[in-house]
């Protein structure tokens, strides 16, 4: 009885590995020719997760775009984690996609993995985040915004609004995810443009994780370590959306008593910018889809690409975002 | 005096009012509590308020442990919990509705009871160690909640949704009375009545127990549905706080906290006795602890660093083994209950 039962057992196993083994042949024969034997290229992208409405909004692009383009999206969602991205990655190079495509969970250690990728001879490409590797041969290019850049732009227009003030301007700052390239590059760039006057100070720093829960908890330790509190500036909508609770939560009125700068512009924090709980919102746009299947598609024909793409981006007021709002995407 | 130092509450008392007093050098007007918009304001209310939702999980989690079990599955339970609720209420033709929302809230209780008896069937149903039971619920979880959220954060605008997790009531933050309520409960239950014997009987020997004519397994159930009871309540909280769904980061990790609010309260993880007033301070600690970091300004580079320093005292301190080798040296060492588990956990 238990022989026949493991018989069995095995002659299931071996009917699916023989399913998966002809099925993974058929992606390695078209990888080998460069993806242009049956016209579908097969992409691997590798997700950071779905942490924001920003980041589900460009999950959502990026699987409209391939099905637009007529490619084939292998998606995997690392959950934040980089262990996970290598995971997923590696077995992208493991059934031969002809390009990987992927978002860096944090900037640092990919160097092994892109070179194992390398080795297989596919084409990396990032998009929206970077990573601090030297070597860079190691990615064909990097789609994305330059959150620098955005920084900057939030950091300008503070520095237009108190430009006829005396007095110190008190800024409490929620960053992203400790080491991810947003919340670094989003804070010099700012800290770039403020620093040229010494009445801006930062008197407060922590990340809240990209997560409005976070960003919530970490605004109401702000305001109770920090009475005098004039300026929220939050590294994404959604922490900024959670701060603006505890702002209410504390008796004060968010927009007016405490003004927020956020980056990224999805849909409820565009709302709140239209309804005047945000100041001012520094686009960052998901929607890289279709410039990211171009991409792929001439990395593959092995066309030079630039080493450095950026995406389109604006910057929203309050009356901006009222306008805006109904023809949002996202 | 020896009678206060020998009892078991001892250290993390003292551990808590430390990191208490390390915030009134620290912190202006951290113990400073004031009436705002008709509620209590003030970083100790703070610290309970965020602390609640971790205080449930981890009396869930007490009751697991004292069976010699473990439940991973809490944080997805929390998400699931949230989601369910969230979807449900976004649905809803008046969001505040409060029959509407009660329905949500209650459909999502049920699902949380059902996914925790769950993981009690295949614990004492079908006898697979906890820890892998639970682990198939808490990687299959997550997915399932962003499946009912659609990978999107649902937001909500729902007033009675909004005050089991952010509203005030009669003053107090509600989530601190839901919190009491339970703890009352659980304890009732587990005092009072048998069922914390017979649940301290099942960790301890659950093949002595089953002979001595306790149904070993329906221990096991209860102790499992009732600890994704609590984590639901705790989801609700979660998403209800920030009136929206995380079906990705809620409850996020909040398993691994709860284990060490439930050791730092001085439950042992190999089963047997619990304390559940040891357990309220344990995630209190936790809590008090990410709210210093906050406030004192630890540079977010270091946090995980100084967590874990943290942590890592503390639970060297609850260590009897360790005390008596630095303390009483001179002493007779005369440990009953060596705890050698609280020694190696050092995850922040």
């Amino acid at each position: 009885m238990l022989k026949r039962i493991s018989a069995l057992i095995l002659a299931g196993a071996t009917a699916l590995t023989m399913a998966g083994c002809s099925s993974s042949d058929g992606g390695g024969d078209s990888s080998v020719g460069g993806g242009a034997d049956d016209g579908k290229l097969v992409m691997g992208f590798a997700q950071v997760g779905a942490e924001s409405g920003w980041r589900t909004a460009n999950t959502k692009d990026i699987q409209e775009s391939a099905k637009a383009a007529g490619v084939e999206l292998k998606f995997s969602d690392a959950q934040q984690k980089q262990e996970n991205q290598i995971k997923a990655i590696r077995s992208y190079i493991q059934q031969k996609v002809d390009v990987i495509a992927f978002s860096p969970v944090v900037e640092s250690g990919w160097d092994t993995v892109l070179k194992e990728a390398q080795n297989a001879k596919i084409p990396v490409i990032l998009t929206d985040r970077a990573v601090d590797s030297k070597d860079t041969s190691l990615y064909k290019t990097f789609l994305g915004s330059d959150f620098v850049e955005e920084g900057k732009k939030a950091g300008q227009w503070l520095v237009d609004q108190y430009k006829d003030s005396k007095d110190d301007v008190n800024i409490v700052q929620l960053e992203g995810t400790t080491g991810s390239a947003p919340a670094n590059d989003r804070k010099s760039g700012f800290q770039e443009v403020i620093s040229a006057d010494p009445k801006f100070k930062v008197i407060a720093s922590q990340s809240g994780d990209f997560t409005r829960a976070k960003g919530k908890e970490v605004m109401e330790a702000f305001l109770k370590s920090n009475p005098d509190i004039d300026v929220l500036y939050a590294h994404n909508d959604d922490m900024g959306l959670g701060a603006i609770e505890a702002i209410e939560g504390a008796g004060k009125v968010p927009g007016k008593d405490i003004k927020i700068i956020t980056v990224d512009a999805v849909h409820d924090g565009m709302q709140a910018l239209a309804d005047g709980k945000i100041n001012f919102i520094v686009e960052c746009s998901p929607l890289l889809g279709t410039q990211l299947m171009d991409l792929a598609k001439k990395v593959v024909a092995g066309e030079q690409v630039p080493q450095r793409v950026v995406t389109e981006e604006t910057t929203f007021t309050q009356e901006q975002a009222a306008e805006a709002l109904p023809n949002r995407k996202y | 005096m020896s009678r206060i130092l020998k009892h078991r509450l001892f250290w993390p008392l003292v551990i808590l009012v430390a990191l208490l007093a390390l915030n009134l050098f620290f912190t202006d007007n951290f113990f400073k509590i004031e009436m705002k918009e008709g509620h209590l304001y003030g970083s100790v209310i703070d610290i309970v308020r965020f602390g609640a939702p971790l205080i449930l999980v981890s009396l869930g989690m007490t009751l697991v442990i004292a069976t010699s079990g473990i439940d991973l599955s809490v944080g997805s339970v929390v998400a699931i919990a949230g989601a369910l609720a969230c979807l449900r209420i976004s649905d809803l033709s008046d969001q505040n509705s409060v029959g509407g929302v009660l329905g949500a809230v209650g459909l999502a209780l049920v699902l949380s009871v059902v996914l925790g008896a769950w993981n009690g069937f295949l614990v004492a149903g079908i006898g697979i160690q906890p820890i892998i039971a639970t682990l198939i619920l808490m990687v299959a979880g997550r997915g399932l909640a962003q499946l009912i959220t659609d990978g999107q954060i649902t937001t909500v605008n729902s007033s009675p949704y909004k005050l089991i997790g952010g509203g005030y009531w009669l003053t107090l933050p509600f989530g601190i009375i839901v919190v009491a309520v339970v703890l009352a409960l659980t304890a009732f239950l587990t005092r009072r009545l048998a069922l914390g014997l017979l649940i301290e009987s099942v960790g301890g020997n659950a093949e002595a127990s089953r002979l001595a004519g306790i149904s070993a397994r329906g221990v096991l159930m209860t102790v499992y549905a009732f600890c994704g009871l609590c984590a639901g309540i705790a989801g609700l909280m979660i998403s209800s706080n920030v009136s929206s769904a995380d079906g990705n980061n809620a409850g996020l990790w909040i398993e691994l906290d709860a284990i060490l609010a439930v050791v730092i309260g001085g439950t042992p993880l190999s089963g047997g006795r619990f304390s559940l007033s040891g357990t309220v301070l344990g995630a209190l600690i936790i809590q008090t602890l990410t709210t210093t970091i906050y406030s004192i300004g630890v540079p977010p580079e270091t946090t995980l660093l100084f967590k874990a320093l943290v942590v890592t005292i503390v639970c060297l301190i609850q260590s009897p083994a360790f005390r008596t080798k630095v303390f009483h040296r001179r002493r007779r060492p005369v440990t009953a209950s060596p705890a050698p588990e609280e020694k190696v956990r050092v995850t922040a």
